[in-house]
This record gives C-alpha cells, sequence and structure tokens, in this order.
C-alpha cells in the first residue's frame, strides 16, 4: 500500500515538475495536422516533415526572439473527424498559440468552427477557396486558390486565340472543385465548354473518354487531376494521337509527372506551376529564388527526397506564424494580428499581401505557366 | 457516331477486359479449390509490379530478368500467405476465411507502403510504346502482350486442370473436399498449390499492366475488385467463361464511358456485379447447381 502510494506521490511530483518546466523556459507551441497517412498523405507527409524541419532550424538558431519552439504533430488520416477531435485535443490539452493544417479542404472546414470558437489562429495547408471566403477571424491558408491557376490557364489560352475548352477532371475534392472553377471563370472569359469528362482517382485508361473528345475537336483539352491519372492521360493522349493541346492543373507540378508519363509522352504539356517546381529555370533576380533554392536543399539533406509545394503550404505557414511572432508578439490574438498585417512575405507559395479582407494574399504571380520541353519544364513567356 | 470511335472503345474495353480476366481466373482458381474468396488476390497483382520495379532499381536487373524474379518473390509471398494466414486456422469456415484474406490485404497493403513509399512508379513498355493503328484506332504493344499473356494462361490453365494428375486432383477438392481426401488426395496441399497459382497469376497480371497502369502499394483494391467482378460474371469459373466475362466488362464500361457518360464507369462495372449476383449467382454461362440428396 505504501509503496502504491509513494509511486503515485513520485508520478504527480514528476508530472508538475516537467509542466512548470515547460512553463518556465517560455516556449512556444505550434499545432500541427496533418493527414500523413491515408489517401491524402502526399499532402500531410511533406507538411509535417517541413514543419519539423523547420521547428528544428529555429531552434538551433535560438528561437524567436529568444524563446524556443515546441511542434505538436498529429495524424489525422485526412479523416475529418478525427481532425476535429485531433483540434480539440491541441487547444485544450496542449494548449498550442496557433495551428498549422489541416492538409485537405473537406478538414479545414470541419475544423473552422472550432478555432473560431476557441479563438486559436489556423492556418489551413488546403487549396479550397471555401476556406477563406468569405473570411473567418481567426482562418488564414497559404495555398493559392485553385481558381488562380484556372485563370492563369485561361489567360494564356485567351492569348492563344483558343476559343472551346474539353474538360476532364478526376472525381475527388480537388478535381470537382477545379471543374466547378473552370466552369465559371470560362463562362466569365467568354470560353465554350464543349466536353466535361471525369474519371476515378484509380482509372487505369482513359482512351474513352479522350476518344469522345477526339471526335468534338475542341482547341483545348484541360485536365484537372494529381497523379497517376494525369500522367495516364498523357500517355492514352499520345497513344490516341491527338494534336490537341493539353493542359494540366498545378497540381502535377512536380518532376514526377514528367517521369511517370514519360518524357516523350509529356512532351509540349503546359501547365501552371508554383515556383518551387520550376526554380531552376527562374531568372536569378526572382524575389523567391533564393528562399525556394534553401528550401529544396536543406530538405534534400534532412529527407533525401525533394521538396515538394505541398510541403511548401506548410513552410509558408511556419513563414507567417514565426514572422508574426517576431512582429507582434507569441499570443494566440497577436499572432492572428501579426499574420493579418503581413505584407509582401516573400515565400514558398508566392509573395502574401494578407489583409482583413483577404486572409489568402496571393494573387496571380503565385503561378508560372510551364511547358514540358525533352523531359524538363522551360517557362512560357 | 463514327466507326473508328466505336473501334477505339472496343479495343480499349478488351485490353482493360483482358487485365480483368486475367485476375479475376486467380480469384476463380482459390475459389474452386478451397471454396473461399481470396479478397488478398488484388495485393498479388500490385506485389507482381512493385516486386518488378524492386528488381530493376534495386537490384539493376534487366527487365526480362526482373519479371520471372518478381513472380517468384510474389509466389512465395503468396505461400507465406497460405502457410501463416489460412492453414493454422483451426475452424475454417469460409466466412472465416473470407475475412482473413481482407486483413490479410490490408496487412500486406501497408507493408508494401512502408516498404516502398506511397509514390506511384513507372515501369517501362516491354516492346515500346509506338502506337499501332488499327483502321483508325489505336492500341499500344502492351496491350497485344496483355492479350497474348492472357490467352496463353487460359490454356495452360486448361490443359492443367483437365490433363494432368494434380489439376485433376485440385478439381476433386473444388467438388468435394471429404471425397477427395477420401480417395487420398492430399487436400491441404492442393490448398496450398491453389495460392501458388493464383498469387503467381496475380503477378504476371501486375506486371503486364505496370507499363500502362503504374504501380503503387494501393493499385491492388479497384483492379482486385474488377477481377472478382469478372470472376463472378464468369460463375467462378477457371477458364473461358471468366476471361468472356472480364472482355465483356471492360467492353461496358469503355462504351458507357464513351456514350453514355465517364461519370458511370465504375458504377457500370457494379452494377452488372449486383445484377449478376441477384438473378444468376451461377454466372452467365453457368448452368443453375442441382442438389442431389
Amino acid at each position: 500500500m505504501m509503496k502504491q502510494l509513494l509511486a503515485v506521490c513520485s508520478a504527480v511530483c514528476v508530472c508538475v515538475l516537467t509542466a512548470t518546466a515547460s512553463f518556465a523556459s517560455g516556449t512556444i507551441k505550434i499545432g500541427g495536422l496533418f493527414a500523413v497517412t491515408g489517401p491524402a498523405s502526399f499532402l500531410g507527409e511533406p507538411e509535417k516533415k517541413t514543419l519539423e524541419m523547420l521547428v528544428k532550424e529555429t531552434n538551433s538558431k535560438g528561437g524567436i526572439n529568444g524563446m524556443k519552439l515546441e511542434a505538436v504533430i498529429y495524424d489525422t488520416a485526412g479523416d475529418a473527424t478525427k481532425a476535429v477531435q485531433l483540434a480539440t485535443k491541441l487547444i485544450k490539452d496542449d494548449k498550442v498559440s496557433v495551428i498549422i493544417g489541416p492538409s485537405t479542404t473537406g478538414e479545414s472546414m470541419a475544423v473552422i468552427p472550432v478555432v473560431e470558437k476557441e479563438k486559436i489562429p489556423l492556418i489551413s495547408c488546403a487549396a479550397g477557396i471555401k476556406i477563406t471566403d468569405p473570411v473567418k477571424h481567426w482562418v488564414f491558408k497559404t495555398p493559392a486558390n485553385d481558381h488562380v491557376a484556372a485563370e492563369k490557364i485561361l489567360n494564356y489560352m485567351t492569348k492563344q486565340k483558343q476559343k472551346t475548352i474539353a474538360l476532364l477532371t478526376v472525381t475527388d475534392g480537388f478535381g470537382s472543385s477545379g471543374r466547378e472553377q473552370l466552369k465559371a471563370l470560362a463562362k466569365q472569359k467568354g470560353f465554350s465548354i464543349v466536353a466535361d469528362e471525369v474519371y476515378s482517382p484509380k482509372d487505369t485508361d482513359m482512351t474513352a473518354q479522350l476518344t469522345k473528345i477526339r471526335g468534338i475537336k475542341p482547341d483545348a483539352i484541360i485536365c484537372w487531376g494529381t497523379n497517376p491519372g494525369p500522367a495516364v492521360i498523357t500517355k492514352n493522349v499520345k497513344q490516341l494521337g491527338i494534336k490537341i493541346p493539353l493542359y494540366m492543373s498545378h497540381g502535377v507540378a512536380s518532376k514526377k509527372y514528367i517521369e511517370l508519363a514519360g518524357p516523350d509522352a509529356a512532351e509540349g504539356v503546359m501547365l501552371p506551376a508554383g515556383k518551387l517546381a520550376i526554380y531552376d529555370v527562374l531568372p536569378k533576380n526572382d524575389a523567391q529564388y533564393k528562399l525556394l533554392k534553401d528550401y529544396d536543399q536543406s530538405y534534400k539533406k534532412a529527407y533525401g527526397v525533394e521538396a515538394s509545394t505541398f510541403g511548401g503550404y506548410a513552410y509558408d505557414a511556419f513563414l507567417l506564424v514565426s514572422s508574426a511572432i517576431t512582429k507582434s508578439g507569441a499570443s494566440a490574438e497577436q499572432i492572428r494580428n501579426g499574420i493579418e498585417q503581413t505584407q509582401k512575405l516573400v515565400s514558398i507559395s508566392g509573395v502574401f499581401n494578407m489583409s482583413p479582407k483577404d486572409h489568402n494574399g496571393l494573387d496571380l504571380s503565385a503561378f508560372e505557366m510551364v511547358r514540358v520541353v525533352k523531359g524538363d519544364w522551360s517557362m512560357i513567356k | 457516331m463514327q466507326f473508328d470511335q466505336l473501334l477505339q472503345y472496343s479495343l480499349s474495353g478488351l485490353s482493360t477486359g483482358a487485365i480483368y480476366a486475367l485476375i479475376g481466373i486467380g480469384f476463380s482458381i482459390i475459389y474452386n479449390a478451397t471454396g473461399i474468396i481470396n479478397f488478398a488476390q488484388g495485393e498479388f497483382v500490385m506485389l507482381g509490379g512493385m516486386f518488378t520495379l524492386l528488381f530493376l532499381e534495386t537490384f539493376k536487373l534487366p527487365l526480362w530478368a526482373a519479371i520471372p524474379c518478381a513472380i517468384a518473390a510474389s509466389t512465395v509471398a503468396g505461400m507465406l500467405f497460405e502457410r501463416l494466414a489460412i492453414r493454422p486456422l483451426r475452424q475454417p469456415t469460409p466466412i472465416n476465411l473470407v475475412i482473413i484474406t481482407i486483413g490479410g490485404s490490408i496487412l500486406i497493403r501497408g507493408l508494401s507502403m512502408l516498404a516502398w513509399g506511397k509514390d506511384t512508379h513507372a515501369i517501362p513498355p516491354f516492346s515500346g510504346d509506338d502506337p499501332i493503328s488499327i483502321a483508325g484506332a489505336t492500341i499500344l504493344p502492351q496491350h497485344l502482350w496483355i492479350l497474348a499473356i492472357t490467352i496463353l494462361i487460359v490454356f495452360v490453365n486448361r490443359f492443367y486442370f483437365y490433363h494432368t494428375i494434380s489439376g485433376k486432383a485440385m478439381r476433386a477438392c473444388s467438388y468435394n473436399r471429404r471425397a477427395a481426401g477420401l480417395v487420398g488426395i492430399d487436400v491441404r496441399r492442393m490448398v496450398l498449390f491453389s495460392f501458388i497459382i493464383s498469387s503467381a497469376m496475380g503477378a504476371v497480371a501486375g506486371i503486364i499492366v505496370a507499363p500502362l497502369t503504374m504501380t503503387a502499394y494501393d493499385v491492388g483494391v479497384m483492379l482486385g475488385l474488377k477481377g472478382f467482378c469478372a470472376a463472378i460474371i464468369g460463375g467462378m469459373s477457371s477458364g473461358m467463361a471468366t476471361v468472356v466475362g472480364g472482355l465483356l466488362l471492360g467492353v461496358l464500361e469503355s462504351l458507357g464511358a464513351g456514350l453514355i457518360s465517364s461519370g458511370y464507369k465504375d458504377a457500370i462495372a457494379f452494377i452488372i456485379l449486383l445484377l449478376i449476383l441477384f438473378i444468376r449467382p451461377q454466372g452467365l454461362f453457368g448452368k443453375a447447381e442441382s442438389e442431389r440428396v
């Protein structure tokens, strides 16, 4: 009996001691909610790794304003219900001052009511326009809206005098959001959509859809999806001998896409790319060039693989947070105000200019139109 | 509707259908020998592709050497699966076995994810990727490989099941396990054989489709389900019926996507599956089973 009591007492003491220790040193706790496993793991995994890398780097340089950072990261597995539970846990148990994530639009929308109620700033790494439109007081996001990428393609098509579009979109969240945006923008800009085909994420052959499109003879095909679908489509286009210009979304803006489709089949495909994917062909005086190169190289050093645009979303969220803390302070309220006042912050996705009316802060300059030439990206002037 | 479009839909459908057929036959071989539906069949398809990639990239083998190695490795995986998961079961009721295969498939998928990561990988085609034109429609050399290998496997299967002792023994097991045991057939060995054959066939399917569809740790799920559909349409026969089932499924999917709407492509496959299960559970070509008392 005595022994048990002693054990309990000492356990309590240890807890109290460690708790006070973490308060005393003045650490800032940053929460992370990423879909590290599950279907959206291609987003969550690089995001988690990026955040861990940045926190480590910052701490080794002495933290921010003398305060150390601590990242508390949970895996949501892409599940909205789990994301809500973990967000509550981050706020109530871990007492974080800010949350970075979640990785997908669905999860972000589910978590928003929680952070609005608890008054904790949330910087989502998902692209859906609904997250920051309408503006929510405590919610920001780092990826550029899908419609920015769509607009980039359509602007380029206007220049090329292409009028009719065939859509080929994937039936997941990314694809259907892109499809809606493209349809709305196309109407606005006077394009006509002559074919509206879809495929499911695991489809292995899209020749049926493409044969139909070939029969309609549009001026251009726009495909909206993430790998491997677009790579299969690119191969199918070559197989069918279709000569219609093919546009892809920013979702495949990585070398992986060219590798999967094969440089032969991918030749001539055009897409709007975030600058990270193409930093080595950017002009050296580009404002983002140095940061992009740094990120790619330190990520490669830490994990042995190329940095991805998705990890960049977490990088930007961290940049927003750290610059807000440096400027305004480390409480939840101060971080929120600091982020909202962000001006001309050079980051991975673009240059952020936040305002009370715009909690995303990126414009068309976040993307560059590129074309695949001999297995590499080349900027379209 | 132009003729070349229709021809293209049919050709695309036939080549996808051949893949479904090959996977479907794997399902029916195990079903016929053991009476269980092996839902891990799709994972062997995935293993075939991933092992090929492993031998190609890690061990730097040429393609012609990597393929047999990959088939061997997947077959060993199939044997291990039977030995470790199926055989030790105390009360092998079909429902227990089916659940075990589902669990096994999740385990195999998880292990592959840990071993090879979550990325999609490409495998080079066997003989170039210059499209072949047939009356305005095109197919790839790889499609011909798929059709040829499927036909070859069907014939080898036919020979094995009807003209060799162990093939006949396996058929005996499928008709009546107890009786087969009584006449001296080692039923457990036949079950192991069936897993060896079907995992090797799954691997072959995975390898020959990988250049077209690419491969990743999770490709087995959808391919497995489509193969299962093909086997159901064919009434779980391990011969021509399943092949016809697979081809039919592929063509209907392709025509449905082309002529009706691409949104219903997967729906078409599963509506066919449900209809067959409701109306003709013995398969399109099977005769209704009659129980003699």
